[in-house]
């Protein structure tokens, strides 16, 4: 593998997890649902996936708990905002808090314990391929399945029945309720898979990115995945584009470290976030394209009864 | 079709519907036979909603029976009602924004098919009633007139048995309601039966073989329609004498302009949007001018360019009080004297989280010395509300109540007296009576011909050109954002405004496009 090609799969490989737990908000947002409780998802997701591989020694169970604990917190957000009427942007931020504490707690036993990096898997002629090969058909299942899930997604959302229900409930929740769709069903359903991909994504980071397990290791990257739900305007496509240049920008302030350049590393290492900044600046001049794919009723209660 | 049709399409006996601190049903017994045409009439919050909510299984009755095709049924959801054959056009869109026509309509289909399939069901019903849509538009670009179109085309697509139609008309011109009643008729032909509530007597008068009248719950009678006189249907309807909006004397001619309208045109990103072209208008004191048209010919722009929420290209274009005002904002507009009651009453016209006080001081405050030097004072904003609420019979608990709480003509009662105890120089007032129950119709009739009398001068953008009529000294139409000059109201017909208002005699190759 050349250089070049190392640091694009390096760029891939960042972009993973927040793909996976980007692409989760995404379906829970775009059914009116605002779960800021990602960071926390995440990290459950992160250290349950490091737990149950280190005790089992099977990646897949791991990859399976770290998508069930993340499902498991969702259900608590989806009773707490959906069944009890809480907050969601309140409860949001407690789900983060909670997640950030019960992973400390859990991983406790786990800081220090080295694994094996969940390994690769050449995709048989597929990665033979001259420069795409390497690239993109000899990695890890993980990296496949956020393609396929990504695929998956438009595709339902865009085109399908299920995926035009979840738009409707996300833009007028009211009028779907008088049209007889199970709104709240439709949005518990919706709010799980949120909470799954947050799992997976960081389960990425526990079993593939960088295989152990430490206090806080997304270091804030369940936040970049809500905005980057905003960067892509609520458009799956566009959030992959999202997650690499985010992956771009984490890539390359680590390669500028290494360089030594004559620039603080703490402020090399808040690149990411002051592009993202930057980036959702930019996206929301543009009030036309907002209104066109926000969910109208996202972060708002829904009261079935009235 | 059932083989007998002395069976009732459908009969409910003693429907009976509770809410906290309201029984907004009370035995109400209902029988609509295959291809009736049957009238549901009553003021707002008669319970005339929650029985066809009921009907369409949205609601669950407290008690009661109900027998489709002579057989008991229970109707558990609107899929349920759906598949019986029920289908119903609400009053309150139940539109997504974002979502395409098309989208909008699979939506409310129990099996749409694939969606080209449903493009050309779409695009045949459409042309079949006259009800043009383009099938790719999204929403939100739509006006209310084809929003309205939207629900209609998805509830004939349904094939229903018994359509529940809630106040179809009142975004139509007189030659569309005729196309409709057409469509309506021909559907009734068909055995299919229609339940029709509106408050315009004279539309159930001309189309309904039976109407059913409710009061507070319940079923105060019933009357052969084409038998009885629209006003002793109202007075049924609110149970006591009907005040019939009456004129003051012709005020002087000569007075004042108070607004000028120069060549006023609009631009806009937007490419559904209707742009205002060389529109010019004056309006003097003490007159009242009315603004007919469908909408979605510029009337939303022609508002927002008055109200200042859109600013001008020229100054000079909007001229209020003899002050050039195309550039100001919305509240230096009406500290020049300007008064707005835009169409949307909640959301636009009160905050509907906010109580009635808190929604006298958005507009008021400059007005009735609610603000003194940054601090609101309270104590003012509730004596206003107050006084709003007894001068104009708003029938509500007190300044506390919050805005969404109040029925569409009690709020709209609120919001036009708000703005008139302001005494305006000039009010403008968009689809004053949109919704609004026979009763408080007449009430703000009466009280924007009064607040003419005084001096101050109307602008009426309305649809219902019955209104028009009733309170205009003269009258435009608006087609293709172009406004018509004015014709006084005693040189002019119904039927003369309505054929303008469909781009009869100008403009026509626009009207064309758009429905093609």
């Amino acid at each position: 593998m050349d250089h070049v090609t190392a640091i694009l799969v390096s760029v891939l490989l960042a972009a993973a997890p927040l793909l996976f737990a980007a692409l989760g908000e995404l379906v829970t947002e775009k059914s009116g649902v605002l779960n800021l409780g990602v960071e926390g998802m995440m990290l459950v997701g992160a250290v349950c996936g490091f737990a149950v591989t280190a005790h089992s020694g099977h990646a897949a169970l791991g990859i399976l708990a770290a998508a069930l604990a993340g499902m498991a917190l969702s259900a608590l957000f989806a009773l707490l905002t959906l069944v009890l009427l809480a907050n969601q942007v309140a409860t949001g931020l407690a789900l983060t808090l909670f997640g950030v504490g019960l992973s400390a707690l859990v991983g406790k036993p786990f800081v220090g314990t080295p694994l094996e990096k969940l390994p690769d898997l050449p995709l048989p002629l597929l990665s033979h391929l001259p420069l795409l090969g390497p690239l993109l058909f000899d990695r890890d299942p993980l990296i496949y399945l956020a393609a396929l899930l990504t695929l998956a997604v438009g595709w339902l959302l865009a085109r399908t029945r299920a995926g035009l229900v979840v738009r409707a409930v996300g833009e007028n929740p009211e009028a779907a309720h008088a049209l007889g769709y199970p709104v709240r069903l439709i949005r518990f359903a919706c709010i799980l898979f949120g909470g799954a991909m947050a799992g997976l994504g960081g389960a990425y980071l526990s079993l593939a990115y960088t295989p152990m397990w430490a206090e806080d290791m997304t270091a804030g990257r369940g936040w970049i995945a809500l905005a980057l739900v905003v960067f892509s305007t609520w458009r799956p496509g566009r959030l992959v584009l999202g997650a690499l240049l985010f992956g771009a920008f984490t890539i390359a302030q680590l390669h500028a470290q290494a360089l030594g350049l004559a620039v603080p590393p703490e402020f090399l290492a808040m690149l990411p976030y002051l592009a993202t900044i930057l980036v959702l600046v930019l996206i929301s001049r543009d009030a036309a394209r907002i209104r066109l794919n926000a969910p109208a009723a996202i972060g708002k209660t829904f009261h079935p009864d009235h | 079709m059932p083989p007998d049709a002395s069976v009732p399409r459908l009969a409910l006996t003693g429907i009976s519907k509770s809410f906290p601190g309201c029984r907004a049903n009370d035995g109400v017994g209902l029988t609509l036979m295959p291809g009736e045409i049957h009238a549901l009439l009553g003021e707002n919050g008669a319970g005339k909603s929650t029985l066809v909510k009921i009907i369409y299984g949205v609601l669950q009755a407290d008690s009661g029976q109900m027998a489709w095709d002579g057989r008991p049924v229970s109707i558990a959801s609107p899929a349920a009602a759906r598949r019986l054959g029920i289908g119903m056009v609400f009053q309150h869109f139940s539109l997504f924004d974002s979502l395409s026509v098309a989208e909008n309509i699979a939506l409310g289909l129990d099996r749409p098919g694939p969606m080209k399939a449903l493009v050309r069901r779409i695009a045949a019903v459409s042309a079949r009633y006259g009800l043009a849509l383009d099938p790719d538009r999204p929403v939100h670009s739509l006006s209310v007139g084809e929003r309205q179109r939207v629900e209609i085309v998805r509830c004939l697509l349904g094939e229903p048995r018994l359509l529940i139609m809630d106040e179809p008309t009142s975004v139509l011109t007189p030659q569309e309601v005729d196309g409709l009643f057409a469509v309506l008729r021909q559907l009734a032909a068909e055995g299919r039966t229609i339940l029709y509530i509106s408050h315009k007597l004279d539309e159930i008068r001309a189309l309904c073989g039976r109407a059913t009248v409710m009061r507070a719950g319940r079923v105060v009678g019933s009357c052969d329609p084409a038998a009885t006189t629209s006003r002793a249907m109202a007075e049924m309807m609110i149970g006591t004498g009907l005040a019939v909006p009456r004129r003051g004397p012709q005020s002087a001619p000569a007075r004042d302009t108070v607004l000028e309208l120069h060549h006023l045109f609009t631009t806009s990103d937007d490419p559904f949007a209707v742009t205002l072209a060389d529109v010019a208008l004056s309006v003097r004191a003490g007159e009242i001018v009315g603004i007919a048209g469908v909408a979605g010919n510029g009337q939303a722009e022609l508002l927002s360019a008055l109200s200042g929420e859109a600013r001008s290209p020229d100054p000079g274009m909007i001229v209020i009080g003899g002050v050039a005002a195309g550039h100001l904002g919305p509240r230096a507009r009406r500290s020049l004297g300007l008064a707005f009651v835009p169409e949307e009453r909640l959301g636009r016209g009160a905050v509907p989280e906010m109580s009635l006080a808190d929604n006298a001081l958005l507009s008021g405050y400059g007005s009735g010395g609610m603000v003194r030097r940054g601090l609101v004072r309270f104590g003012r904003a509730r004596r206003y509300a107050e006084r709003v609420i007894q001068h104009f019979g708003v029938a509500t608990r007190g300044h506390a109540t919050p805005a969404r709480a109040l029925s569409g003509g009690n709020l709209q009662k609120f919001i036009i007296g708000r703005e008139i105890l302001q005494n305006p120089r000039l009010l403008i007032a968009a689809q004053p009576t949109w919704g609004v129950d026979a009763g408080a119709a007449a009430q703000i009739h009466q009280a924007l011909l009064d607040l003419a009398q005084g001096g101050t001068a109307l602008l009426i953008v309305s649809q219902d050109l019955d209104e028009l009529f009733t309170l205009s000294d003269r009258i435009a139409v608006m087609h293709g954002g172009r406004l018509s000059a004015t014709t006084p109201v005693d040189q002019t017909t119904v039927e003369q405004i309505g054929l303008r208002m469909g781009g009869i005699f100008e403009e026509r190759t626009e009207t064309d496009h758009a429905s093609s």
